[in-house]
């Protein structure tokens, strides 16, 4: 098991009200799992991401990953697990605007004290990697968004993180260049790498292998998905017709 | 993460900004070159007050008289007699007038006084020779004068030996013509007649003469002598304070006393402006720090701890000011320059000035990066990523 989230909550609490934004949530993720976690706004989907990113901490409850309890560590206790266990994706990419490709791919490796030479080479392969060997030192604003998502893919890859969470990673992608980085994710995949990502799209869910349903801060349901979408899975069609009302409902 | 890392990520970020890290700088760059120029002013006029005071002799003692006591010129040869701590003694009659050489006319300060002058004073005689004994007493109308009077009068480089200049009215002979003694804080020592005190003291129409220069034999029997004079004047008129006796080391101390003020006060109210520019790296570092939210909650989301963060913005405000500094000493010594070569002024550059300053600057730098460094290092990194 990668990780393992045990009554996870939390609680957002201002003078007058509190909010829950997740209640009690229990959920474990094998490692090699590729699972999409969805769920209208407010569903408590970004705040678990933030939770499991280690961006944030739980109000009550366990977030083990990788057989280590890290829900009280400090705040560099977490910066050092974001460095040597967790790789992001953004739906905004996040690149670093001055610095070249490679710069920015470099960069977790820099807070990890690689050496400079090594860092290099580790970056320029995950850069080749990613098809973007000819475009290393280029400004993020030089580069397409399909490639700069690209170069974000290639910074998590010179990390090696054994976990990869994506937040909407195909968001601001038309949908050749969304496809292309769900080909790399799914490749990444079969190397052993757990992803776990955010969407709204159906069609990218339905290429992961397992989606995970948010609402009102609780785990709704939970469904593998077999290779082809037409075979039958554990969840209800009911449940899928519900999900479907809503979000019509909720757009 | 060495420190080489977090300089040249600082320094990729500042070239970023070209025109704004300047201005930044230029704060700190004219502060430490007002501390620097404002201090080698200082000290530069310390200096020529303090050689001005020297070059009027040594072991000298100034008398003069306070209000209601007066000097005549038998006072030197009668305190010569007394006081055996001194050698010398001379009286000095100083007024202002025109001296006229056939249609030239030259206004400057002429003094009375009597043949141990040259040897009291420190002075030397560059062509011809000084009054003597016998044409004092005689009040023979002779005159020794300054090269700037033989330059207005004259024409530079003359030798008017024997010529006849008019002063009052009355011609004078020249004697002698005084060796250059240079001029300094604008008042030149090179611009005077020296005439028999017998002869001023009948041109100015007074016996009293303004003050008496005395020698002693050294700077401890000097200091002995303004006791037993100040003593022997106190007797004379019953009173205490009836005669300023001051000596030399006296002057010189009470002097540079008040230079250094001077000094430390130009140097603080530059200093100010140091303090302003700190100021203004703490403004465009707090900027900084808001622009690059964004920036500081990817790189955290990466895994950089407080520390790299912190270290980031310090590094960035610590490089501002040390560029500004090394720039503030360069501006510094070249106002300095400037200053000594446009307008005729002594500066003297001090070492522990350029380095005491730069230093300042340094902690300047550091004391106003370490809040916004603190400020970005303690962002939370979900909000700091969700910053547009």
């Amino acid at each position: 098991m990668l990780l393992e989230i045990k009554g996870l909550q939390k609680v957002y609490a201002t003078e007058n009200i509190s909010v829950t934004a997740l209640d009690r949530v229990n959920l474990s993720i094998e490692k090699g799992e590729f699972a999409a976690i969805m769920g209208p706004s407010g569903s408590g989907k970004s705040t678990l991401m933030n939770i499991l990113g280690c961006l944030d901490r739980p109000t009550a409850g366990q977030y083990i990953l990788a057989g280590e309890d890290i829900s009280h560590k400090n705040d560099n206790e977490l910066a050092e697990i974001r460095n040597q266990y967790i790789g992001f994706i953004f739906q905004s990419f996040n690149l670093l605007p001055r610095l070249t490709a490679l710069e920015n791919v470099c960069l977790p490796l820099v807070y990890r004290g690689v050496s400079a030479k090594q860092r290099l080479a580790k970056a320029k392969e995950a850069l080749a990697a990613v098809g973007l060997a000819d475009r290393m030192h280029h400004l993020p604003a030089e580069l397409s968004g399909g490639q700069q998502q690209r170069a974000a893919i290639a910074r998590v890859l010179a990390g090696n993180p054994p976990l990869i969470l994506g937040d909407e990673p195909t968001g601001n992608l038309d949908s050749r260049s969304g496809q292309e980085v769900m080909e790399l994710f799914q490749s990444l995949n079969k190397q052993g790498i757990t992803i776990i990502l955010v969407t709204h799209d159906e069609q990218i869910a339905r290429q992961t292998k397992r989606i995970i349903r948010f609402r009102d801060g609780m785990r709704q349901s939970d469904e593998l998905i077999t290779p082809s979408p037409s075979q039958s899975s554990k969840q209800s069609p009911a449940s899928v017709k519900h999900y479907h009302a809503e979000k019509a409902v909720s757009k | 993460m060495s420190f080489w890392e977090v300089f040249r990520m600082a320094s990729t970020s500042l070239r970023g900004n070209k025109l704004r890290s300047f201005l930044t700088a230029l704060g700190i760059i004219i502060g430490v070159g007002a501390v620097i120029a404002m201090i080698s002013i200082g000290q530069g006029a310390s200096k020529d007050i303090s050689d001005r005071i020297s070059g009027m002799g040594s072991n000298l003692i100034i008398v003069s008289p306070l209000r209601g006591s007066s000097l005549k010129p038998k006072d030197a040869t009668e305190l010569l007699e007394r006081v055996p701590t001194i050698t010398h003694a001379v009286p000095s009659v100083t007024f202002s007038t025109t001296a006229k050489w056939q249609s030239n006319t030259y206004s400057t300060s002429i003094e009375g006084t009597n043949t141990d002058f040259p040897a009291v004073r420190n002075i030397k005689i560059a062509n011809g020779r000084f009054f003597n004994e016998e044409e004092s007493k005689s009040r023979t109308k002779v005159a020794i004068i300054g090269q700037t009077v033989v330059t207005e009068l004259f024409g530079e480089g003359s030798r008017p030996l024997g010529e006849k200049i008019l002063i009052k009215g009355q011609s004078f002979t020249v004697l002698g013509i005084l060796e250059k003694k240079g001029s300094s804080m604008g008042r030149d020592s090179d611009d005077t007649i020296l005439i028999p005190v017998t002869v001023a003291q009948r041109l100015s129409g007074s016996q009293q003469v303004g003050s008496l220069y005395l020698k002693a034999k050294s700077a401890e029997e000097a200091k002995l002598a303004v006791a037993q004079i100040t003593a022997i004047y106190d007797q004379k008129f019953r009173r205490e304070n009836s005669m300023r006796v001051t000596s030399q080391d006296e002057l010189l101390e009470t002097v540079n006393t008040t230079t250094r003020t001077f000094t430390f006060m130009l140097g603080a109210i530059a200093g100010i402006s140091l303090l302003v520019g700190g100021i203004g790296i703490m403004n465009i570092m707090l900027v900084s720090v808001t622009e690059r939210t964004r920036e500081i909650g990817i790189r955290k989301a990466l895994g950089a701890k407080r520390k790299h963060i912190m270290a980031q913005f310090i590094i960035e405000s610590i490089f501002l000011s040390i560029s500004g500094g090394l720039l503030g000493i360069a501006l510094g010594i070249g106002l300095s320059k400037a200053v000594s070569n446009l307008a005729q002024w002594t500066t003297v550059l001090s070492p522990a000035a350029i380095l005491v300053s730069f230093l300042f600057a340094l902690g300047v730098g550091l004391f106003f990066g370490v809040y916004p460094a603190y400020k970005a290092a303690h962002l939370d990194p979900i909000v700091a990523l969700r910053h547009e």
